[in-house]
């Protein structure tokens, strides 16, 4: 039904239109596998009838078995509540396929990364240089994901060759990939002309360790480990994105006191994290107090975190199949009770930041990313709801969230002002739901399934404090993964940060970027 | 400013309020790690920290250790912006290709006497990321490593204990 009605909607825009095969797989997962000369047009008009970037673009390598790769495009329907992955298959001997980067701005980067990885090349791409291996160590023609990738080939090494802009009084300023703070590692070239930014481009990839190689042909119940520490700020929701596509997958189902505690979890996975922001972006502006107060918020959640699960960042909670750890009466009353401290103490926080007038002017309309160019650039997460567009996972996916009558916080100006807005709303709004999901809980249910594993491919998928974790996976008879590709919010962001620094000071960067605050690991994978 | 000032007073102090039990260790460890300082290093230790290939997750508990109730500086260690500032270089991560040149070039950058600590699991041997095409292995196959402070992410005060603990022997 869903799946003849997608069909008329796609040949209604592109005529020529036929499908090998359209199923829904799962309830929010229909896949549409298509000849190679259908695969651009099908995606283009999904993008237009959805009105969805593109979410994932990925290769697999399917040459052992049926000699052949497989080229990967998710879009996300939001009126239907699924995930709609269009697929085809590319032969093996020199593969190409037809780039969606011109009409598509968020599948760009995707493509950059299936020509670097697989040496599949994407016909009609403007720019293929490499994002995370980099030119300066790493020589043309290894391709890492493909399956017969042993040892890297020595070849010729060459130099990464920046965007130029050109015209009088124009300078650069490289900046990274060593910073002055305690953080990650990238590399920032601004072109300044006089004090106004008129071009910013992030090269990345300095933390690349080849996690999506590493999960190859590991169990599910050992790579549950390597998923948390893809980024260390949100390795709970990347644990549950991965252990929901193996639930998936196996057709496994959660126990319901284990759903309601990964929800309570991932909540204050948020709560730390947002205002670790919220401080982070006064101490970016020279406002010490605030930021040590905010600190000391965060350092008490994630005291609280080690109290219920004896681990500051929620690391081995979560399990295929449910969680490893149970929140008795004693432990929920606990949460309750410090979350009522936590709570007054942030309103203080939002206090001391509002009233005053000098923080408030220098983050109004600093560091503005417009909606319009927000949706071209495929931004997700909370930027592009800071920039005005309603998306939220927890809003179309999930159904203890709507239970709860979750309320999804937007912004509209689209500034470092509105983006400090819907942190403190959805910090907020997580207390609260924690609360519910807490009353939800009993003594003593049980909190895991144990699954038996199968074979399959399923995309898993949680909202993260910085936006949507996915994560896909494909799991062969023995139960090891054959593939694993995952992205995270922060792999589209970094572009919007490019856009919403133009016209601002190289000063109010560091403002921005922590506006933003996007993860290094999490995009270099 | 009224704000601050109220909640100045109503907060108090807020350092050594953790848990009754691990403040008595902390402060314990803590006088100690400020005398040996105190000692060795002329009042101040001077540590850069460089991410190779992190995770984020030390990053962010080594930023914990300076927040006002761990208070790391109170005992006598700053962390500084240079390499050129520094006495010891805080080296977390697994180390990406990417990053092998830039490791080099701030140890390099950094004046003599100098060493240089471990942070994480990653970094001793490059922990889950072992095998990967895209580590060139352990920081101590680069640089003379002195200390290791073991941990997936070590806590705040498994930092200063780890550091209390090697000043005590050198």
């Amino acid at each position: 039904m869903v799946c003849a009605e997608l069909a008329a909607g796609i040949k209604n825009i592109f005529g020529a239109f036929e499908a090998l095969s359209i199923v829904q797989v799962y309830t929010d997962e229909i896949r549409i596998k298509v000849g190679e000369k259908f695969f651009k047009d099908t995606c283009l008009a999904l993008h237009k009838i959805l009105s969805s970037p593109v979410y994932m673009l990925f290769a697999s390598d399917q040459r052992k078995e049926m000699d052949k790769f497989a080229v990967n495009c998710v879009f996300v329907d939001l009126k239907k509540n699924c995930w709609v992955i269009v697929s085809m298959d590319i032969p093996q001997e020199d593969p190409h396929f037809d780039s969606l980067a011109k009409c598509i701005h968020s599948a760009s980067l995707f493509e950059r990364e299936i020509w670097e990885m697989f040496g599949i090349y994407p016909q009609g791409n403007p720019d293929l240089r490499r994002l995370r291996l980099h030119d300066e160590v790493w020589p043309k023609g290894n391709y890492p994901l493909r399956k017969d990738f042993e040892l890297m080939q020595t070849g010729p090494l060459s130099d990464y060759e920046f965007d130029r802009v050109e015209g009088d009084g124009v300078f650069e300023v490289p900046v990274g990939p060593v910073h002055a703070g305690i953080i990650g590692p990238g590399h920032f070239h601004f072109s300044v002309a006089g004090e106004p930014i008129i071009n910013l481009e992030t090269r990345l990839g300095f933390t690349h360790r080849g996690v999506e190689k590493l999960f190859e042909g590991k169990l599910c119940f050992e790579a549950i480990k390597l998923s948390e520490c893809i980024s260390g700020d949100t390795s709970f929701a990347y644990s549950l994105a991965f252990a929901r596509a193996v639930e998936k997958s196996s057709g496994v189902s959660v126990p319901g006191q284990a759903v309601y505690l990964r929800v309570i979890f991932l909540e204050l996975e948020r709560m730390y994290n947002h205002v670790n922001d919220i401080g982070g972006m006064a101490v970016d502006v020279g406002f010490s107090f605030p930021c040590a107060y905010a600190s000391v918020i965060k350092e008490e959640i994630l005291q609280l975190n080690n109290k219920l699960t004896a681990s500051r960042y929620l690391k081995g909670v979560n399990t295929i199949g449910g969680v490893s750890r149970d929140l008795d009466k004693a432990k929920r009353y606990m949460l309750l009770d410090s979350l009522g401290r936590i709570k007054r103490d942030f309103d203080e926080l939002v206090k001391i930041l509002y009233s005053s007038v000098s923080f408030m002017d220098r983050i109004d309309t600093t560091g503005a990313l417009r909606r319009k160019t927000a949706e071209d650039l495929g931004v997700v997460g909370l930027v592009a709801r800071a920039s005005g567009i309603p998306i939220d996972l927890r809003e179309y996916f999930s159904s203890v969230y709507k239970d709860a009558k979750f309320r999804m916080i937007t912004g509209e100006s689209g500034d470092v002002l509105a983006r400090l807005k819907v942190r403190i709303a959805e910090f907020k709004e997580s207390t609260r739901l924690i609360e519910e999901f807490t009353g939800k809980l009993v003594d003593s249910r049980q909190i895991n399934a144990h699954p038996e594993l199968k074979k399959g491919s399923a995309l898993g998928y949680a909202e993260g404090w910085r936006g949507p974790v996915l994560c896909w996976l494909e799991i062969d008879c023995a139960g090891l993964i054959q593939r694993c590709k995952i992205v995270d919010p922060s792999f589209l962001n970094w572009q919007g940060l490019s856009y919403a620094v133009l016209g601002n000071i190289i000063p109010d960067f560091p403002l921005c970027n922590k506006s933003f605050d996007l993860s290094y690991s999490g995009g270099d994978l | 400013m009224l704000q601050i000032l109220k909640n100045r007073f109503l907060k108090g102090v807020l350092t050594r309020r953790i848990e009754p039990g691990l403040s008595a260790e902390m402060e314990q460890a803590g006088l100690e790690l400020r005398s040996l300082i105190q000692k060795k290093f002329s009042r101040s230790l001077h540590i850069r920290q460089l991410d190779t290939g992190s995770c984020g997750a030390c990053e962010s508990e080594i930023i914990s250790a300076n927040n006002p109730i761990y208070d790391l500086q109170r005992f006598g260690v700053n962390f500084v912006a240079s390499p050129r500032h520094a006495d010891a270089l805080l080296v977390t991560g697994a180390v990406s290709k990417n990053m092998l040149t830039a490791l080099k070039k701030t140890y390099q950058a950094m004046p003599e006497p100098k060493f240089v600590i471990t942070c994480g699991d990653c970094a001793l041997n490059g922990g889950l990321f072992q095998g990967s095409y895209y580590v060139s292995g352990a920081v101590s196959d680069i640089l003379p490593v002195i200390l290791h402070i073991p941990g997936c992410p070590p806590s705040p005060l498994q930092i200063i204990s780890a550091l209390n603990a090697f000043l005590q022997k050198t």
